[in-house]
């Protein structure tokens, strides 16, 4: 079992926050592919197209055949414990700092062994089950985890240092008045969030729900409004030391397609609050969480947008909501790699049409906000980048990658719904 | 003859004789604005983005560029912004001869009233009775009715319920009454319209905006420090900014008043 993690103590004010270091940073473009499967926490490795063959690590050829048709494909995550060590010394900044560290050699059912990360319960010659993460540097790296569950096995400091895991975290919920906002705080708090924020715009306009969510015992609703940036400033000014998790909800939309109006007026509202209210978040509480990665047990770990799956793709009856989300998704990717130097995650939650006042007309399947929360708890978990949460997220996604000329013109003819 | 009222003006102005009461808020980005329901298009809220601060983005020079609503804080309806009075000549801001920026004001106080009820109405009855102690409401006159509400602030300014907005305002006979029988130049509140919180269930609805605009009046809104004003006497000025087409705008609203006998500071 792990021992698990204590409340951290309040901060010695005396004592200096330590710098963000970070796990080797180079790899080859062939091992990339390691990464980009971990980002959505699959377990995938390069198999040959010519005779089957699994390999790792990966390579740019097959070294049972030299074929350069090499698949990354998901592949069974299980395998058997055959060696283990646990490092006392090294010359990294990152690990020297993380000392001891356990390493071992599983072989893999499917084929080849690998060198990985060992979670603590892990024991020599047992059964395992592999996972691919993303560590502190957004690399994707095997870790071996005990084939069962373990009492508080998320607690496992070398696995903490691959997720997001809201448990002692203190949490920042950017709309109050959003329709998912009590849902979120709600399995924010369950998962063991110390705190919750939540943001609320414009105090002078009442709305419904607020009593509830300001009785729920840690949460704390604070003034903030994404398309204001002193209001953001501000709030960054107080919290920005102790926001370890932030979840960026706040969103416009207005169906309609560009011709429908005629305007500019709520395009440019969705271009206030969707993407420029993302780059005021950004640039009042990024530099912050950036610095504060590596700040013990509530470290800043995770940034999450809630956005469209239609950022991917264009639904007309939705053209104006859609372009800022594809604008906040672009910028979601420079965010990403600002905070990568603090080891702090970019985790984009993906949504089909949620089951709230402005897809009233649509019918289902629609994201219940309750379904959202799993979804983004389970990403923060396992430290994911990417997440689709609900089946229309997951069939765009899916269509996207298969050929996004070919979901343009399905997508154009059916709209969002 | 005028020269010499003007000097003396200028005299007054200097000696503090002639006070100056400021009647605007100041624009801020969580003063609230009119909430419409959610699918019409909305009053953009006062927001101020930071071009320079003497850095590198600017060495010597501090500068925002701001963003706001014709209809955004204290601010001024021209007779184009309702439907009554689309077909109005000079109906535009820009179109509007200076001159009737301009003008005497008389203040009907109907704070107590709104003390009591957020729904108060201001009736014929009322004016008559402002009348019988104050004389007879002078043609092109600004009408402005002192509710003290510029003294609320946050949910209580629009005072929003499940069925919409409670703030007092004009009712329809009263304000036929002001346009048609008194000829004023324009009405003045303290709220966030001219009209009452629950203007829309009168007949017609909103009928400060239909009765004022329709007859080429003018409308102020949000203005503050009524409470500062004699019930008659007062100057008002009001000048909206220069747009092209514009159907109002926020400005600044000064009131020029005689100095208050038991307070001789200038007040601003």
């Amino acid at each position: 079992m792990t021992d698990p993690i204590s409340p951290p103590p309040k901060k010695n004010p005396q004592a200096r926050t330590r710098t963000p270091t970070l796990p080797p940073l180079t790899r080859s473009r062939a091992a990339l592919g390691l990464t980009a499967a971990a980002a959505e926490g699959r377990f995938m490795l390069q198999v040959c197209d010519g005779c089957g063959a699994v390999q790792y690590p990966p390579r740019d050829a097959c070294v049972q055949c030299l074929s350069t048709a090499l698949t990354w494909r998901d592949v069974t995550p299980a395998g058997r414990l055959i060696a283990t060590t646990r490092v006392h010394a090294s010359p990294d900044p990152y690990f020297r700092e993380r000392l001891p560290w356990r390493t071992g050699t599983v072989q893999l059912d499917a084929g080849p062994s690998v060198i990985c990360h060992l979670h603590g319960d892990c024991e020599s010659g047992a059964r395992v089950r592999l996972i691919n993460r993303l560590d502190k540097a957004g690399h994707g790296v095997i870790m071996a985890l005990p084939e069962e569950a373990t009492p508080n096995m998320a607690d496992d400091p070398q696995l903490r240092e691959m997720t997001a895991d809201p448990k002692h975290r203190r949490v920042l919920i950017t709309d109050a008045r959003a329709p998912d906002a009590p849902a979120l705080a709600k399995a924010m708090l369950e998962a063991g969030a110390s705190t919750v924020f939540l943001g609320e715009a414009e105090g002078w306009r009442p709305w419904p729900g607020r009593e509830a969510l300001a009785a729920m015992e840690g949460v704390s609703i604070l003034p903030l409004d994404v398309t204001d940036t002193s209001s953001a400033r501000e709030l960054a000014g107080e919290i920005g030391g102790k926001t370890d998790i932030l979840i960026n909800n706040a969103r416009f939309i207005r169906p309609g397609g560009m011709f429908d109006r005629g305007d500019t007026v709520f395009p440019g509202r969705e271009m206030e609050v969707n993407y420029l209210g993302l780059l005021r978040l950004a640039q009042a509480f990024g530099p912050a969480m950036r610095g504060r990665g590596a700040d013990g047990v509530n470290s800043a770990a995770a940034w999450v947008n809630i956005l469209s799956a239609h950022a991917l793709i264009n639904a007309p009856d939705h053209a104006t909501f859609c372009a800022s989300q594809a604008a906040a998704l672009s910028l979601s990717q420079a965010l990403r790699a600002e905070l990568r130097a603090g080891g702090v995650k970019v985790m984009n939650l993906y949504v089909g049409p949620t089951d709230d006042d402005w897809h009233q007309p649509l019918p289902p399947p629609k994201v219940a906000p309750a379904a959202l929360a799993r979804s983004l708890v389970a990403g923060l978990r396992d430290g994911l980048e990417e997440v689709h949460c609900g089946d229309v997220a997951r069939d765009i996604a899916e269509r996207w990658r298969r050929d996004p000329k070919v979901l343009e013109r399905e997508i154009g003819q059916e709209g969002l719904g | 003859m005028s020269a010499q009222l003007l000097e003396a003006l200028a005299a007054a102005l200097n000696d503090g004789s002639v006070e100056t009461v400021d009647l605007t808020h100041t624009l801020d980005p969580d003063f609230p604005v009119i909430v419409l329901p959610p699918e019409f298009g909305q009053c953009a809220r006062f927001r101020m983005e930071e071009v320079s601060a003497y850095d590198h983005r600017g060495p010597s020079w501090k500068w925002h560029n701001i963003t706001i609503s014709e209809h955004t804080g204290t601010h001024f309806d021209a007779p184009a912004h309702w439907i009554t009075g689309r077909d109005q000549p000079q109906g535009h801001v820009d179109e509007i001869a200076p001159g009737r920026f301009l003008g005497r004001a008389c203040v009907i106080d109907c704070s107590e009233g709104a003390a009591r009820d957020d729904d108060h109405e201001l009736t014929p009855e009322a004016i008559a009775a402002w009348e019988a102690a104050h004389g007879t409401i002078p043609p092109d006159s600004w009408v402005l009715m002192r509710t003290d509400w510029s003294k609320r602030s946050g949910a209580a300014y629009l005072n929003m319920r499940e069925d919409g907005a409670h703030s007092p305002g004009p009712t329809p006979e009263a304000i036929r009454l002001l346009v048609e029988e008194r000829g004023i130049r324009g009405f003045g509140t303290e709220t966030v319209g001219t009209d009452a919180g629950q203007g829309m269930h009168y007949t017609p609805p909103f009928p400060a905006h239909h009765t004022l605009h329709g007859a080429g009046r003018y409308g102020l809104q949000c203005l503050r420090n009524l409470d500062r004003l004699p019930p008659t006497g007062a100057v008002l000025m009001a000048a909206p900014l220069k747009i092209r087409h514009g159907t109002g705008s926020p400005l600044r609203v000064l009131a020029l008043v005689p100095r208050s006998t038991d307070n001789g500071e200038a007040t601003a």
